[in-house]
């Protein structure tokens, strides 16, 4: 490149216009960024997020107490208790899981025979405490509860590929 | 011996097996539902299917088949597999899908033999059928939707248990397994059915829900709840037993338990010392186990020796025994006594208080006489020997004492000594049946010799015994069958009265005269505590039943799963426990605790570990060195004539469920008492 045209670039300040050009392409276009709590991305249907045990329509927990996703979970972070329940069904007493062991595998979900244990879609869980997260069964029934709607509308989605 | 070929491979048996042997014998895997080695051939599940030729072109049932020179057998051929998948099929047609609440999952042979033969899926989509369930009694839960009607409970029932009251109604799809009337079992071998169950139809009550196989440490170890030293595998889940199953001994419990030594084991968390006690104002205060030791020791250094004593319970293990004896006799003391039923044996030779035929021998005798004793429920699983035998025929059995339904055909001969001495007389017929006997056999029950003439009446069975030539050769039939786990151990360390020492009740007569003053119990319950006068009790032990009431200061002690102990069954065989869960709360392992209250009674003894306390056992007696074996005893004079009471002879188990602390604490075992007694509540309305 010759003196002649380096002199121009600089005076015609060809660098900062290019600069500014591709500023104002960026500005507009569509923005990725998101104002987070206010707004949130797209979640698959498959999302693992935080845990919840679900009820049957009539109000029945599905839980069975079969303790395989105690057997499953690499992280060892499931712990059952079970025992006949008054009417000679198989329920657990405790169902606890460790939300800071869990590793968020999902493989818990996929052992589980009745679809009573999920990962659903909520993923603002963080807590203060430790204690905060080693959920018990009230907790983890209390979050089937709420998000029932939303879990049961994920597994009808991903149901053909399971 | 035949020679057959199996998957190419030659391979020579004995004659009279079944193929199914024969394919064992070469290492060839067959599946198999219906058949068990130590039942009878049923041949209905069809899943041990095998090609066999010569002989018709179909698949055969390998377990009816006997093996025959020349035959070639086909155990993985295309035909074989079809066949097996093909039954596997029809099985699994009417077996609910419902594993992950079965019981039975994860250990389940179905579940098990449909992964390595079955389909990947199904193709019946009729309705599956649905079996009204059954009411076993307290110990077995049905779910017969389930069963598969290999017919294995129905066999071991009528076979082992010796009480048909299991049968099949119906026939085809409509075929039920079931008791014909609605009753609980009236077996004390009933659990072994949960075992043969081959899918969860029959699965343990007690146990229902609370576990899975794979959560659970398992623990090889040894029953101590009766005297036959049955050989178990403790299930254990963190700090609890969760259940106890029978581990495979052909010398002494084949592969039965009784119902007690499965089921008790909820009594182990309840009822348990786990601090030590001191009575302070009148009442049972804890205390740390410094202090404990201190005032225990403090009260074994100023007494004199004469002045204390011991008794062992029926659950003391050899190590604590041998510990507390050397105590015992460094404090000066003679009246130390493991006898707490108050029998007089253990002062002669060895084969005067053993089960000198061995378990196994009882396969080998030809005639037996029963003396005050009621085996089905003093050691139900000798009891099932004594029935195996009896079912191979040309097995007389004579009974003396009270007379019982002993599951076999018994010839209640008289109630009391007088019939004893008839037959040595030989002025009965039975007598002759006895002589005539190539080996004969005698069982004398702690009914005959907890008796205060037992001396005598030990003597006049040796008597019996060798009138009779029940000792002839390398056959001792003259058997003493204990009661006790501990006892055989206790006897064979000498635990005993010395010189001038008291036995069990002169020691409690001593104590409420206060000529003893010092009384220490080592896990003690079945003597009248409540007669120990103003002497100071040492209760050490695990439950807190009769002793522990009566106490001065408790120490807590282990109970069987929590140590590592020798035990010496009826037969005089040593064998071990393991531990399998850690004492509750600050109990300790026995031998540890008097060790370390020798030490502050200004005795100390020698030993720092397990292995001192087990070489020192092992200098005592060779038998501590000879764990899992029987060595004979020889043949000597024993018992002392005298004088006998015509008194008839009393069995000392009246409720087989509640015999000892742990199945005391039981539920269970409280559930099998009301069910045995009748104590159904729900009346039919037609029983008046």
């Amino acid at each position: 490149m010759g003196l002649l045209d380096r002199s121009a670039r600089t005076i015609f300040w060809a660098e900062l216009v290019s600069g500014m050009a591709l500023t104002l392409k960026y500005f507009f276009k569509p923005k990725v960024t998101l104002n987070y709590p206010y707004e949130k991305g797209p979640l698959s249907p498959r999302f693992r997020g935080e845990h919840a045990l679900r009820r049957y329509p009539n109000g029945e927990e599905r839980c069975i107490a079969c303790k395989l996703c105690e057997a499953i979970c690499p992280a060892q972070a499931i712990t059952i208790e079970a025992e006949p329940r008054d009417d000679g069904s198989r329920r657990t007493t405790r169902y606890d899981i460790d939300m800071v062991k869990c590793i968020y595998c999902g493989f818990c979900e996929e052992a589980c025979p009745v679809d009573a244990i999920v990962e659903g879609p909520n993923f603002e869980f963080a807590a203060e405490t430790r204690e905060e997260l080693l959920y018990d069964k009230d907790k983890l029934l209390a979050n089937g509860d709420r998000w029932e709607t939303e879990l049961a509308a994920r597994l009808e989605v991903d149901a053909p590929y399971r | 011996m035949p020679t057959l070929i199996i998957d190419g491979e030659e391979i020579e048996v004995e004659a009279g097996l079944t193929v199914l042997q024969a394919c064992e014998f070469a290492g060839k895997e067959i599946p198999r539902f219906c058949y068990h080695e130590r039942l009878s051939v049923a041949g209905n599940c069809r899943m041990c299917l095998v090609e066999v030729s010569p002989g018709p072109p179909k698949p055969a049932a390998s377990c009816a088949m006997p093996v025959a020179d020349g035959m070639e057998v086909k155990t993985d051929s295309d035909m074989v597999r079809k066949a097996r998948q093909g039954v596997m099929e029809f099985l699994l047609i009417n077996h609910p899908l419902d594993c992950p609440i079965c019981d039975q999952g994860g250990e389940c042979d179905l579940q098990d033999q449909a992964m390595a033969y079955g389909n990947d899926g199904s193709r019946f989509l009729e309705n599956k059928r649905a079996v009204e369930d059954k009411d076993l009694g307290p110990l077995i839960k049905t779910i017969m939707t389930r069963c598969i009607h290999c017919t294995r409970c129905i066999r071991f029932a009528t076979e082992v248990a010796g009480v048909p009251e299991l049968g099949a109604t119906g026939r085809g799809e409509n075929m039920e397994v079931g008791t014909y009337v609605e009753k609980a079992l009236s077996s004390e071998l009933s659990g072994n059915m949960i075992d043969l169950c081959p899918v969860g139809a029959l699965t343990s009550k007690p146990y229902a829900f609370t576990a899975r196989s794979w959560e659970l440490k398992k623990t090889e170890s040894i029953d101590v709840l009766d005297a036959v030293g049955s050989n178990i595998r403790v299930d254990t889940r963190g700090p609890e037993v969760m259940r106890i199953l029978p581990r495979n001994n052909d010398g002494v419990n084949e592969e039965w338990i009784s119902d007690k030594a499965r089921f008790a084991c909820d009594g182990l968390r309840r009822q348990r010392l786990d601090k030590p006690y001191l009575r302070k104002d009148g009442k049972l205060q804890p205390v740390g186990w410094p202090e404990a030791l201190s005032v225990v020791g403090q009260k074994l250094a100023g007494t004199s020796g004469d002045k204390i004593a011991a008794i062992a319970g029926d659950l003391a293990d050899a190590e604590a025994m041998l510990t507390l004896k050397e105590l015992m006799d460094s404090l000066v003391s003679p009246n130390i006594d493991c006898r707490q039923d108050g029998t007089q044996i253990g002062e002669g030779p060895r084969a005067a208080y053993l089960f000198n035929s061995t378990i196994d021998g009882i396969e080998d005798a030809d005639a037996l006489l029963i003396v005050g004793s009621n085996p089905r429920l003093e050691a139900p699983v000798l009891n099932a020997r004594i029935r195996k035998r009896y079912l191979m025929g040309g097995f007389p059995v004579g009974l003396i004492g009270e007379n019982a339904d002993l599951t076999y055909k018994a010839e209640h001969l008289g109630a009391g000594p007088d019939t004893l001495q008839a037959l040595i007389d030989g002025s009965i017929r039975f007598a002759e049946v006895m002589k005539g006997a190539e080996r004969p056999m005698i069982i004398v029950g702690t009914g005959a010799l907890a008796r205060p003439d037992g001396p005598a009446i030990l003597a006049q069975s040796r008597r019996l015994a060798e009138t009779v030539d029940a000792v002839s050769g390398d056959w001792n039939g003259f058997n003493v069958l204990q009661r006790a786990a501990s006892r055989i151990a206790g006897l064979d360390i000498g635990f005993r009265p010395g010189d001038g020492g008291r036995r069990t009740n002169r020691i409690i007569a001593g104590a409420a005269s206060g000529d003893i003053e010092v009384v220490y119990l080592l896990g003690a319950d079945e003597i009248d505590t409540s007669a120990l006068g103003n002497a100071f009790v040492i209760y050490q032990g695990h439950h807190g039943d009769a002793g522990a009431h009566r106490a001065d200061a408790i120490l807590p002690g282990a109970a069987y799963t929590e140590k590592e102990a020798t035990y010496v069954n009826v037969e005089g065989r040593a064998q071990q426990t393991k531990l399998a869960i850690f004492p509750p709360g600050e109990a300790k392992e026995d031998w540890a605790i008097i060790r370390a209250l020798s030490e502050s009674a200004g005795k100390k003894l020698p030993y720092d570990s397990l292995e001192q306390v087990r070489a020192r056992l092992a200098e005592i007696h060779p038998v501590f060195a000879d764990i899992g074996e029987v060595t004979p005893a020889a043949w000597e004079a024993f018992g002392i004539e005298g004088d006998i009471e015509s008194a008839p002879f009393r069995n000392p188990v009246t409720d087989f469920y509640l015999t000892d602390v742990i199945s005391r604490a039981s539920e269970t075992m409280a559930e099998c008492t009301a069910a045995a007694r009748g104590g159904n509540p729900e009346k039919t309305g037609t029983d008046g």
